[in-house]
């Protein structure tokens, strides 16, 4: 973990409002892995007074890239970012995915902003690892599909490819994936992630989540991000320290 | 020249008056990575019960201008788990540590208390009479007089280590709390606790946390902590340990001069967990810069 002052290298908006930061952050950018996050500090100003968590998107030798859409003031900073201002990070935190095993097919089920963590998740497989993303969104605009391979796109309306939830497509592929030795790895809304354990216990599927939670530090001292366990009912997890990867069998979605 | 930073709270002396409050350092192992415990004048434990507590269902935070709500709900190990998992990390350290005390009951106050006063690591009690976002015990002992002066009158016999009484700020005169708290035998207050907020989503029209309510923390409650700590200090002759959004070395000396004889570092720590070591080295520079040999000699040096 590392507090630092990052330059900001380029501010992108890669999509209708998706944008994409690159920071030069060596310290961080050579030992962070994919579904690991940052705690980020848009300014000295104490409102925003938090620090707001990132995945990282993307690792490129001593840059990071974080991809987020403006939700309130917080991203309304950052998106305004310029070349040689800086942002203050706390990271890498938390638990990134497993990556390794003996799987053959990485089955990437992302919805809206989930896809934020799976280009460098890609990345990092270096091509070790058979590659199908299923992508969706509510609308057209909503499907983020950058920097992502062997994409299919799903959405609610229908705009764009499937018509219909991804966790939808996943099922009308059933027969392609049940041919693969898979293992999932999914981020993205609780609807999305609650439909789709249903179908990776039904196809005794092995899926790895990334999950979300309001959070304060980042790091395990504020408690503020408890999330069901399904092995434990006395204690919560905590997204940040805990998670924010878990096994999909082991927590209460 | 050098400066004093030392100060007195009862019996017990401090190297210098920056403070980890409790629930902002769960039990010191997190935050060692960015700040050097030993540095410190102390550190105050997560509250701990009895038994362990799950605490609140998510969603436990949301942040509010200049501050943020939290109804955590006390979660926490136990007595029992802090004693044989925590104590042996925090034994490696050469800093105060203060155990937290949240109870339901009395008797759980006073069963916490004595179990936990063998531990000689443990140099002090805080408890927790006001914390706002559970339903027994917390706050409602926090709001009835008689019940702080039993509460305490019944730690004290439990313990012969310095006894903190945290005091809730949602009262209408808080002084009258912390003379309860010193006629039946603490050693000193702490004020103050969070300040029982809330915050809708105006889509949902639902609260942003599960609690309803919240306790508001961090630079928006500060001039209310002045004021409180002021109140005490100008009422009451007891040692205040000064709690409220201090974000800098500028606000710790504000806290002394408005009465307190230390202070406690809180929501910042969730911000940037380095900070308290930052503070501390800006403290000292303030206090040689302003030739201010005993950095006690600031406590309660109002000109009203």
């Amino acid at each position: 973990m590392y507090i630092i002052n990052a330059p900001v290298e380029e501010t992108i908006e890669i999509d209708q409002s998706i944008y994409l930061l690159k920071v030069n952050a060596p310290q961080i950018s050579s030992i962070i892995k994919p579904g690991q996050f940052l705690n980020i500090r848009v300014s000295e100003r104490v409102s925003p007074l938090l620090r707001r968590p990132f995945s990282v998107c993307d690792v490129d030798g001593e840059h990071l890239y974080l991809m987020f859409n403006i939700m309130g003031e917080g991203t309304h900073i950052l998106a305004h970012k310029t070349k040689g201002s800086e942002i203050d990070i706390l990271g890498p935190l938390g638990n990134g995915f497993n990556i390794d095993g003996n799987y053959k097919t990485a089955v990437i089920v992302a919805g809206g902003l989930g896809a934020a963590p799976f280009p460098y998740f890609t990345r990092a497989l270096n091509g070790k690892k058979d590659v199908i993303s299923f992508i969706g969104g509510r609308t057209r605009d909503d499907v983020i599909t950058y920097n992502l391979i062997n994409v299919n796109e799903a959405t609610d309306d229908g705009s764009r490819g499937f018509k219909g939830n991804v966790v939808q497509l996943l099922q009308e592929n059933i027969e392609l994936l049940k041919s693969k030795n898979l293992k999932i790895f999914a981020c993205g809304p609780t609807v999305m992630l609650r439909a789709l354990k249903d179908f990776c216990i039904k196809n005794d599927f092995d899926c790895e989540v990334s999950t979300e939670c309001a959070m304060a530090c980042g790091f395990g001292i504020c408690q503020g991000c408890p999330i069901e366990s399904t092995n434990d009912q006395d204690k919560y997890l905590l997204v940040c320290k805990d998670g924010p990867v878990f096994n999909i069998k082991d927590i209460v979605i | 020249m050098s400066t004093d930073l030392s100060v007195k709270i009862g019996s017990l002396t401090l190297r210098n008056p920056i403070m980890l409050a409790s629930g902002t350092v769960g039990y010191g192992n997190e935050i060692s990575e960015f700040t050097d415990l030993n540095k410190l004048g102390a550190i105050v434990t997560k509250s701990l019960s009895l038994k362990p507590r799950k605490g609140n269902p998510p969603q436990r935070i949301t942040e509010t201008p200049a501050g943020m709500l939290n109804a955590i709900g006390l979660a926490n190990v136990g007595v029992e788990v802090f004693l044989k998992e925590k104590i042996p990390f925090l034994k490696k350290f050469d800093v105060p540590l203060i155990c937290n005390i949240a109870a339901s009951t009395i008797e759980e106050y006073v069963e916490c208390t004595r179990i936990l006063t063998v531990e000689e690591t443990i140099k002090a009690f805080e408890i927790n009479i006001s914390c706002p976002n559970v339903r027994e015990g917390g706050l409602i002992f926090g709001n009835d007089i008689n019940a702080v002066a039993e509460i305490t009158s019944r730690v004290r016999v439990a313990t012969n280590k310095p006894i903190i009484i945290k005091l809730s700020p949602n009262v209408s005169y808080i002084a009258a709390f912390a003379k309860a708290a010193k006629e039946n035998g603490a050693d000193a207050v702490s004020a103050i606790n969070t300040l029982v907020g809330t915050a809708f989503n105006i889509i949902t029209r639902r609260p942003k946390i599960q609690n309803i309510t919240g306790g508001l923390s961090g630079p928006a409650i500060k001039p209310v902590a002045l004021a409180k700590v002021l109140e005490i200090s100008r009422e009451v002759d007891i040692p205040i340990i000064g709690i409220g959004g201090i974000m800098d070395w500028k606000d710790v000396i504000e806290f002394m001069i408005a009465g307190s004889s230390a202070v406690q570092i809180g929501t910042l720590n969730f911000i940037d967990p380095s900070a308290p070591g930052k503070i501390l080295k800006e403290l000292e520079e303030y206090c040689v810069k302003f030739s201010i040999e005993k950095i006690s000699s600031l406590t309660a040096s109002y000109i009203l």
